[in-house]
């Protein structure tokens, strides 16, 4: 894809985040997409494509009254709205549609309206996972953890060190869910929930959702607010099971998806102003800065432990909080893409000054899929 | 009222000799006649090169650990935390997911790269469960 041909131009979340419990989860869509079209300028009529993911993008348009001639139902977890972004980039490019709304929407926390996530007992999950006590991904994303730090000497400190960052990050954020100051040891008296994982290493679960519009760069220059331009995209997927991945010193998703973009982008790791990389548990950061390139894997857990991705260090990474701190609905990746417009913009809480290009990473599932999308201000 | 029940795997056609196997007290893994790779979860096709042409054989059922968490909270139906759910890499090659039996649910005693056999837990008279314990000797 070419870069810089396409651009947000509208960019919202629900009006609350956190513990909504007077709306369904369908109405969470409807609020951020009435919410990210108020942001753009723009009537519901305009919106001519669609993309959504868990719902299906007929709920949601029937439910807007939307007309789309351009829909993506893409749902591969918490980075579907990355390949959302992508996929919405090329439709643009090759004219299937003009302006296209990208939804996300979870009542994670409060359960109203949740479409039911089941395993079937006779799908390879339900025959060679599901038995051996798995129980949500706190059960399962972790399970490379163990391997990972023995091959490149990471430390059970360091992977505390995550979520102590993220929470300063956190702080300057109203909208984030924790914002307390919290130490490593804190982090390691925080109550086990699977080994060796504790609670203030694993993600929040809360209520929310998020909207983006996008648009031809040529036509973004007469939205009111400063288009975010997509200068690369990458994408991937790898298995549903995670006992089954390539290896677990690294994750093939993220090794395809992150240097795609990067390529597709013509940048360099020195270029990255910004970086988001979803963080449903400690472990994502130490591989994303290792699969998407940034330094080798031994190195990871030191880098940040040793402050270089806090507020006002080199490399600001997680700035809303992220999933440990900010929110966690259940899928994640379009709150990292909101924040990473955001910075874009000029406009975040934490905002990381004269940033001109941010790379927002994303994972679907127990690094079962992967998007990555590079994001800059300047055309 | 009923125990809550660990989880039942339900066969499907392509996994179907697995399971017979497991029943059997054999751990089944299938080879690829074209290009000899061994492979796991079952099919009828061999993923790395797309022959057809594949066999069953008997695994050796030795492997070592090569990661795994301790399960603490929400514990699966059928489960007393803390356990652990482990994955296995098989002296053939395939990793797969288990329990580690006989050895004390803790990270003390359950050291990556330790020698593992397989044992056969046998849920009820449709599905035994390959499982892992310490290699003897």
């Amino acid at each position: 894809m070419r870069r810089n041909q396409v651009a947000v131009v509208g960019a919202a979340e629900t009006t609350e985040l956190g513990v909504i419990p007077n709306a369904s989860q369908l109405q969470l869509h409807a609020d951020a997409a009435l919410n990210a079209i108020a942001d753009a300028g723009l009537k519901l009529s305009d919106i001519d494509g669609f993309a959504t993911a868990v719902e299906t993008p007929q709920q949601v348009c029937h439910y807007l009254g939307i007309k789309p001639t351009w829909v993506d139902g893409t749902s591969v977890g918490g980075c579907s709205f990355m390949l959302h972004v992508r996929h919405a980039a090329a439709a643009i490019e090759a004219g299937l549609c003009k302006t296209v709304l990208i939804t996300h929407a979870e009542s994670g926390k409060s359960m109203i309206g949740k479409l039911p996530r089941s395993t079937p007992a006779d799908s390879l999950n339900g025959q060679f996972e599901a038995p051996y006590g798995v129980y949500g991904p706190p059960s399962m994303f972790p399970i490379p953890v163990l391997r990972f730090m023995k091959t490149y000497g990471i430390t059970h400190e360091q992977l505390a060190s995550v979520a102590v960052v993220q929470r300063e990050w956190a702080a300057k954020n109203p909208r984030a869910m924790m914002k307390d100051p919290i130490t490593v040891t804190d982090v390691l008296n925080s109550r086990m929930i699977a080994y060796p994982f504790r609670l203030l290493q694993c993600c929040l679960v809360t209520d929310g959702g998020g909207a983006l519009i996008l648009t031809s760069a040529d036509r973004a220059r007469d939205f009111p607010r400063r288009p975010v331009y997509i200068m690369g995209t990458g994408e991937s997927v790898e298995t549903p099971m995670v006992s089954q991945m390539e290896t677990f010193n690294s994750s093939r998703a993220f090794k395809t998806a992150g240097p795609l973009a990067f390529k597709e982008a013509g940048i360099a790791h020195k270029d990255v102003d910004h970086l988001m990389i979803y963080d449903a548990f400690a472990h994502l950061p130490l591989f994303g800065l290792g699969d998407l390139g940034f330094m080798p894997y031994e190195e990871t857990g030191q880098f940040i432990a040793d402050g270089n991705t806090r507020p006002g260090a080199k490399l600001p990474l997680n700035t809303n909080g992220g999933g440990l701190s900010y929110m966690h609905s259940g899928m994640y990746g379009m709150y990292a893409l909101q924040e990473s417009v955001r910075q874009m913009r000029g406009i975040a809480p934490a905002q990381v000054p004269n940033a001109k290009i941010s790379v927002c990473h994303g994972v679907g599932g127990m690094f079962a899929a992967s998007g990555t999308i590079v994001f800059t201000n300047e055309r | 009222m009923a125990e809550p029940q660990r989880a039942r795997p339900k066969p499907t056609p392509e996994t179907q000799h697995f399971w017979d196997g497991a029943k059997a007290g054999e751990l089944r893994l299938q080879r690829c006649d074209a290009c000899a790779h061994v492979y796991f979860p079952p099919r009828p096709f061999c993923p790395s090169c797309a022959s057809r042409k594949v066999s069953i054989f008997k695994a050796s059922g030795k492997g070592f650990l090569y990661s795994y968490v301790i399960n603490h909270r929400p514990a699966a139906p059928g489960f007393t935390p803390p356990y652990a759910i482990a994955v296995v890499e098989l002296d053939e090659g395939p990793r797969m997911m288990s329990n580690i039996i006989d050895c004390p649910q803790t990270p003390e005693a359950l050291e990556l790269d330790m020698k593992l056999e397989v044992a056969f837990q046998e849920l009820d008279d449709k599905i035994t469960l390959p499982v892992f314990r310490p290699a003897k000797g």
